[in-house]
C-alpha cells in the first residue's frame, strides 16, 4: 500500500513545478517506474484520481513507462531482461550477474497549460 | 496550447532528504544504526532480544519498534530485556518512513546509545523503498518462508547490507534449497554479507554479535 504515499510524492512534484512554471493546469504526467520498484501503477492511477480533485492536477493523464528490469550476466555478456521473476542467464545459466536498470522511481515531466493561455 | 516540463525527480526525493537529517542525527552522537525489515513472523523481535543477551556490556542499545497497530508487545519485551524501546504506530501504513523515525528517534535517550536497532514493519514490498538515515539495512529471512523469496521479492534483496537466514533449527523440517536460495540472492546482490543463525538455539549469533561490535566500535571512537 505504499502507491499512496507514491502518488502523494508525484502529486506535491507536480504542483511545485505546476507553480514555478505559471501553470493553471496541468494536463499529462510522465512518470518512469522500473520493474524491480515493486510499484503497481493501477493502485498509483487509483489513488491519483482520488488525491489530485481539487488542486490543478485534477484530471490529468498518468503515463506510466515501465521498463523492464535489465540483467548483465558476467560470464557470457549476454543482457536479458526480467519481467516479473527473476532467473539466472537465458544463454549459459549462471547466476554471476549484475542489475544494469530496473529500479527506475521517477517523474519525468509534466504537460502544462499556462495561466495566460486560458 | 500545452507546454512540457521537465523535470526529472526522484518520486521519494523528500522523503531520502529528511532521511539524510537522520543520519546526521545519529552521526552527531555516534550511533550505528540499522534498519531491520522482513516479513511478519520471521523473527526480527526474536533476533533483537537475543542481540541484547550477547552484545558487550559497553554498547548501549535503542530500539525504535515500527507497528501498523497501536500494540507495544514488541517494545514491552525490549524494555524488559532492559533496553530503552519507543513503539512508533505507522495508523495502518505497510513502512516506515524518514519522518515517522525523525519521530522515533526524538522520543530515544540519544545520549546515552551507541547502536540503535529499527524494527520496520513485517513486509517485504514496501520497507524497500524507503530510506530512514540508518548506516546500514538488514534483512531477516527465515527458512519457513520458503527458498523462493528473492526471485518473487527481488526489490528488498537489492537494497541491503546485511542478510540474516533465521530459524537454521528448522532445516531438518522444511524442504528448503538453500543452494537456490542463495542463488538468488546472489544474482540480486552478489557477495552480500550473510549470517545463518537460530534464535531459538542461539546457533550463528556469536558472529553476528562480533561483527556488529566492530561497526558500533568504529562509529563510536570516531
Ligand atoms: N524454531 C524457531 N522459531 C523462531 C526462531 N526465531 C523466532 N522464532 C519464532 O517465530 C515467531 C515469530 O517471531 P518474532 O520474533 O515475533 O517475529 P517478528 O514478527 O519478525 O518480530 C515466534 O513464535 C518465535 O518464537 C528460530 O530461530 N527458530
Ligand atoms: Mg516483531
Ligand atoms: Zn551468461
Amino acid at each position: 500500500m505504499h502507491e499512496l504515499a507514491v502518488t502523494e510524492s508525484v502529486l506535491r512534484i507536480a504542483l511545485d513545478a505546476a507553480e514555478k512554471n505559471d501553470a493553471a493546469r496541468v494536463t499529462d504526467i510522465y512518470l518512469t517506474i522500473g520493474r524491480l520498484s515493486s510499484i503497481v501503477d493501477d493502485s498509483v492511477q487509483f489513488y491519483w484520481d482520488h488525491i489530485s480533485k481539487e488542486t490543478i492536477c485534477a484530471g490529468a493523464t498518468l503515463h506510466f513507462n515501465r521498463p523492464p528490469a535489465v540483467l548483465h550476466c558476467l560470464d557470457c555478456g549476454q543482457d536479458y531482461a526480467m519481467e516479473d521473476f527473476l532467473e539466472p542467464c537465458p544463454n549459459c545459466g549462471s547466476v554471476n550477474i549484475r542489475v544494469i536498470s530496473g529500479e527506475e522511481l521517477q517523474v519525468d515531466h509534466i504537460d502544462i497549460q499556462r495561466k495566460e493561455e486560458q | 496550447m500545452t507546454k512540457s516540463v521537465e523535470i526529472v525527480q526522484n518520486i521519494l526525493d523528500s522523503n531520502d532528504r529528511i532521511a539524510a537529517g537522520n543520519k546526521e542525527i545519529f552521526n552527531a552522537h555516534q550511533i550505528f544504526a540499522i534498519n531491520m525489515m522482513a516479513s511478519p513472523g520471521a523473527g526480527k523481535t526474536s533476533f533483537i532480544l537475543r542481540t541484547i543477551e550477547k552484545l558487550p556490556k559497553g554498547i548501549r542499545l535503542g530500539v525504535i519498534e515500527g507497528d501498523t497497530a497501536p500494540v507495544t508487545i514488541d517494545s514491552d519485551k525490549v524494555v524488559a530485556a532492559g533496553m530503552p524501546a519507543v513503539q512508533i504506530n505507522t495508523g495502518g501504513n505497510c513502512h516506515l518512513d524518514a519522518v515517522m523515525l525523525e519521530q522515533g528517534i526524538k522520543a530515544l535517550p540519544l545520549e546515552d546509545l551507541d547502536l540503535v536497532i529499527v524494527e520496520n514493519v513485517g513486509n517485504l514490498i514496501c520497507p524497500a523503498a524507503f530510506k530512514l538515515g540508518t548506516h546500514i539495512n538488514i534483512l531477516v529471512a527465515s527458512i519457513p518462508e520458503g527458498d523462493d523469496k528473492p526471485y518473487k521479492y527481488p526489490a528488498i534483496y537489492r537494497g541491503v547490507d546485511v542478510l540474516i537466514i533465521n530459524k537454521i533449527d528448522l532445516l531438518p523440517y522444511i524442504d528448503f534449497r538453500m543452494d537456490y536460495f542463495k542463488a538468488g540472492v546472489e544474482m540480486l546482490n552478489p557477495d552480500l554479507r550473510t549470517f545463518v543463525v537460530s534464535c531459538k538455539t542461539g546457533e550463528g549469533m556469536d558472529a553476528w554479535v562480533s561483527w556488529l561490535a566492530a561497526q558500533v566500535n568504529a562509529v563510536k571512537n570516531k
